[in-house]
């Protein structure tokens, strides 16, 4: 009993501080800002008006509506994308697996602006594809018109979240289960319809939902479309527009968090009451089956074509980096390294603060990411689930909003000298911290489902404590769903802006995202721009490989060990 | 780790506050700034040589994001000065008592730049260069798709230029709505919406940044931009195949800088003001990479020769005289119109737009008197206007954007009003040219 009793007050006392880090850094300058949604401009008082008024206005209700249709468009889209590569690559002997997982990786490392003007340059309605399309044929296809566009490029961009989820599941699930099925005479489509693809499904719903809510909530794709009657956008707009102090704007973000935790709490729904823990992790994964030369071919001719489609964009952003001048034409007019020249001087430091923070945030977030994962699935504590949602609804908040949040909580803080809390670098990390600890969490959430927690209660009828479970169990064998978190949110932390940019204050603290949008606001800055994206899609690109490599080994070491 | 991550903070705020304490010098002047590096770089270059011992911290923000910025951080502020285009948004700033007034002591500098004043009236900033707005296009599509070179705003609005024109809306570019403005008061309040929503009725995009609108025509995904000249300049300084025209009635917008208020350095601002109107500051806009009007007349002495120059240029003149105060009594309700009217109803504006193209190109082959009444009335359901000039300044409706007390309705309201009664009249319309069509063929 005794035990027990420290067990959960030091239990309790994790939930307190992840609640508290959540409360200062998340819910308190989000608050200061969304409350406006429950006022009535120059009035003081608290109304629900202001949600009437979005029930009433067409252009939000056609918003939503588009906006739903995209997200689970794009979900259906990026699934056709990921299930190939993810079980080709975890299934069959593959050479080159750790190159595709990587490669399919990048398309979530899209820098903004550049990625944008790249996009078009190849897939826009004058773009090369279409330039040759008609030179050929006479014809154009609009992969970037209206909402279908949308679909096609976040489809293309936000497909890694359901690869990489849904990777780490397969290579967890117990080797055993599938030859069992084998020798009950199951193979081929139905080996993976029945057996393989339920067990990895924690996996799938992890990306799957990530994808859903980041497609609801992103701006960046929609405006470089300029399609605006999604829900995000309207926020985006109406937020950043000067002398308009409206409240739909945080009327329409108070929407997006709702729509953010409804999400998260389906998918937890979908799992419930369904165990897809299995006991033996030594085997690795599922067993690697030699393809014949036939199925090779085939695996192979699949696996370039979608590597080609989700890279053209890299490709586009590499070709304009060297471009002398690209307009209106299928390839640029001539080559030079003068780009690159440009910005080798300045971006050192980008650099240096790029994998500085990155490294930082992703930190923080698989710390957290998976203290609550922990803390949701095996523990009993009242209220729990509310620091799941909280963490969630992050992926919500608009990144001016976060920003703006933490002018407003933390520049009044003053520091010693005089310099305001929210001038430090460090709040920057928090910021960017916050707004990934979602997909760590989602991560270390599929990994834990995974275990069985029977290996855990051996463990502890062993004699080992709470704790001592927690560092050699459960850890170990979460590793590779905490590593995909990791990468996850260390990528995409790379290439973060909407937050950053409000909350830099000195070129020395900026990072490469920042440079690179100062950059693109120019003509000129065009091919250096390009030429400063590359640098942070090859950086993160090193990182993940780096990632990979030790996921591999560590998995070959342990699976050595038993 | 919690443990760990709460002393990593500790031991990294420690150091930062021992480097703080280290720059603290009074010479650092600190900017908020729309301009890009290509602008400030140089600027700051001859800054800092200029008045030894300064330096120009410059912090890179769009115009929004940097009022905001200011807005949210004034209990401890920290900058100096704010810099940017857009007199809408020092508008704004002003009202919010954000700016501290004054007036530079420099000499010699013109009283208006073509009909707009040079200075805020009340002091509270001042512009220290001039840019114009026109028409920029890329020559590769206008060649590729066969269309015309256009010379003035009505061009725009004529069948060829169809589904190939881009402008940025009013309501998130400060320079693009003062075009409007100019527009409205130019032609009135009615003639002056009918022209917009023709040109409106052939665009292809209304970005959301005004960058947003040269970026689509360098790449070539857009023919034609409705732009400030510089944007154009520089886009050929970088070698893209674009053409610029400043129309015939253009109008000139002044660039301008304004000290914020409890400016940490007030006196490193105040120089940094001298130093813009300076004449070395002033020959510093004529580089390539900034290519921005001077304010003082002598500058254009050293300007290349087919530099544009509005103390001589005709076009750059002016016609009428620009009304600042009734462009502000108005600021938000024209953006707002302009939303809710255009840019969230362009699929049925365009659609009704493109049959009226078809009637003309059909009438111009065989007149029909009753097919081209029609086409005048469908032209009259598009031009038609929810508010009037006078109710559009009036204090029921600026209530209902600033939530004062005397709003008839909340301005979402009024937004639902507007869009319902744009999407109706363009339906209409779009029925009314089809009748037309039918007829004229």
């Amino acid at each position: 009993m005794a035990l027990a009793g420290t067990r959960s007050a030091g239990q309790a006392t994790l939930a307190l501080a992840i609640a508290l880090f959540l409360g200062v850094f998340l819910v308190v300058p989000v608050a200061t800002v969304v409350y406006v949604a429950f006022t009535e401009k120059g009035g003081g008082g608290l109304t629900l008006v202001n949600f009437l008024d979005f029930a009433r206005t067409d252009l939000f209700v056609r918003s939503f509506w588009n906006s739903v249709y995209v997200s689970a468009m794009t979900v259906v889209w990026a699934s056709a994308l990921a299930l190939p590569l993810a079980y080709l690559t975890t299934r069959f002997e593959f050479r080159g697996a750790m190159l595709v997982q990587t490669l399919g990786f990048l398309p979530l490392v899209m820098p903004p602006f550049v990625g944008a003007v790249a996009m078009q340059l190849l897939f826009g309605r004058n773009g090369s594809v279409n330039l040759l399309l008609d030179e050929w044929l006479g014809i154009k296809i609009g992969f970037m018109e209206g909402l279908n566009g949308v679909i096609f490029l976040q489809a293309i961009h936000y497909f890694p979240f359901i690869l990489v989820n849904l990777s780490a599941a397969l290579r967890n699930i117990d080797r055993a289960m599938e030859e069992a099925a084998q020798n009950l005479g199951s193979h081929g489509l139905r080996l993976f319809r029945r057996i393989a693809l339920p067990l990895a499904l924690p996996g799938f719903i992890a990306g799957a939902s990530l994808v859903f809510v980041k497609v609801f909530d992103d701006v960046a794709t929609p405006l470089l479309l300029n399609v605006k009657e999604m829900l995000a956008p309207q926020a985006y707009l109406r937020i950043t527009s000067i002398g308009i102090d409206d409240p739909m704007g945080y009327v329409i973000s108070v929407v997006l968090i709702g729509v953010a935790v409804a999400t998260m709490w389906a998918s937890a729904l979908v799992l419930k009451g369904k165990d897809y823990a299995t006991t033996q992790r030594g085997g690795g994964g599922l067993a690697r089956r030699k393809l014949k030369p036939r199925e090779s071919a085939l695996a192979y001719a699949v696996v370039i074509l979608i590597l080609t489609l989700v890279l053209a964009p890299h490709v586009g952003l590499l070709l304009l980096s060297f471009a002398t001048v690209w307009s209106y034409s299928p390839l640029p007019d001539g080559y030079t390294l003068a780009h690159y020249a440009r910005v080798l001087g300045d971006s050192s430091g980008y650099i240096k603060n790029t994998l500085l923070y990155s490294s930082l945030a992703a930190g923080i977030d698989v710390v957290i990411g998976g203290a609550i994962a922990y803390l949701v699935l095996r523990t009993k504590l009242p209220g729990r689930q509310w620091l799941d949602w909280a963490a969630s609804t992050a992926l919500a908040v608009p990144g001016v909003v976060l920003g703006i949040g933490y002018l407003r909580a933390f520049y009044g803080v003053k520091m010693p000298d005089g310099t305001p809390l929210a001038a430090l670098w460090i709040v920057i990390v928090l910021a960017i911290a916050i707004r990934r600890l979602p997909y760590a969490l989602r991560a270390a959430y599929a990994a834990l489902q995974q275990i069985s927690v029977s290996l855990e209660e051996a463990a502890e009828n062993l004699g080992a404590t709470k704790a001592r479970t927690v560092r050699r169990i459960v850890i170990p064998l979460m590793t590779g769903g905490l590593l995909a978190g990791f990468v996850t949110s260390f990528a995409t932390a790379a290439v973060e802006l909407s937050a950053v940019l409000i909350l830099v204050q000195s070129n020395s603290d900026a990072p490469l995202a920042y440079g690179l949008y100062v950059l693109m606001q120019t003509p000129a800055g065009r091919g250096a721009g390009a030429a400063l994206g590359v640098i942070a899609v090859v950086l993160v690109a090193i990182c993940m490989g780096l990632a990979q490599l030790a996921a591999d080994r560590s998995q070959r070491a342990r699976g050595l060990d038993i | 780790m919690i443990r760990l991550f709460t002393l990593a903070v500790g031991l990294t705020l420690a150091l930062v506050l021992a480097a703080g304490a280290a720059f603290a010098q009074t010479g650092k002047v600190t900017v908020v700034t729309s301009f890009s590096k290509d602008v400030t770089d140089p600027l700051k270059k001859a800054f800092e040589k200029a008045v030894p011992g300064a330096t120009l911290e410059v912090q890179n923000r769009n115009t929004n994001a940097g009022v905001k910025f200011l807005e949210e951080t004034k209990a401890n502020n920290q900058v100096d000065l704010f810099w940017a285009s857009a007199p809408d948004a020092f508008e704004v700033l002003k009202g919010k008592k954000l700016l501290s007034p004054y007036k530079p002591k420099a000499t010699g500098i013109a009283e208006k730049v073509g009909s707009y004043p040079v200075n805020d009236r009340d002091g509270f900033y001042s512009g220290f260069a001039a840019s114009g707005y026109g028409i920029m296009w890329n020559e590769r599509y206008v060649k590729a798709n066969k269309l015309p070179t256009p010379k003035e705003w009505q061009d725009l609005a004529t069948a060829p230029y169809f589904d190939h024109v881009s402008i940025s809306a009013p309501s998130r570019s400060g320079t693009t709505h003062l075009t409007i403005e100019t527009i409205l008061q130019g032609e009135g309040w009615d003639k002056g919406w009918r022209t917009t929503k023709e040109i409106s009725g052939n665009l292809r995009q209304v970005t959301d940044r005004s960058f947003g609108v040269p970026e689509a025509v360098n790449s070539g995904q857009v023919g034609y931009g409705i732009v400030i000249d510089f944007f154009a300049f520089s886009s050929q300084g970088a070698g893209f195949p674009v053409k610029f025209v400043y129309p015939s009635v253009t109008t000139l917008v002044p660039a301008n800088v304004g000290i914020v208020a409890n400016a940490p350095n007030k006196a490193g601002a105040e120089a940094f003001i001298e130093f813009l109107l300076s004449p070395v500051g002033q020959e510093a806009l004529l580089e390539p990479t900034i290519r921005r009007l001077p304010i003082r007349q002598e500058t254009y002495a050293k300007a290349p020769a087919d530099y544009p120059n509005p103390f001589k240029d005709k076009n750059l003149h002016g016609l009428l005289t620009f009304n600042a105060e009734l462009s502000e009594s108005r600021n938000a309700a024209v953006d707002t119109l302009f939303d809710q009217l255009i840019t969230f109803q362009l699929e049925p504006l365009k659609a009704a737009t493109k049959v009226l193209h078809e009637v003309d190109a059909a009438l111009a082959k065989k007149d029909n008197a009753q097919a081209r009444a029609l086409a005048k009335e469908a032209r009259d359901l598009i031009a038609a206007m929810p508010i009037t000039a006078a109710q559009a300044a009036s204090p029921e409706i600026r209530a209902a954007f600033t939530g004062g007390k005397e709003k008839s309705a909340r301005q979402a309201e009024l937004e639902q009003q507007w869009a319902a009664f744009a999407k109706e009249k363009y339906a209409a319309a779009k029925a009314k040219a089809d009748e037309a069509l039918k007829l004229a063929r």
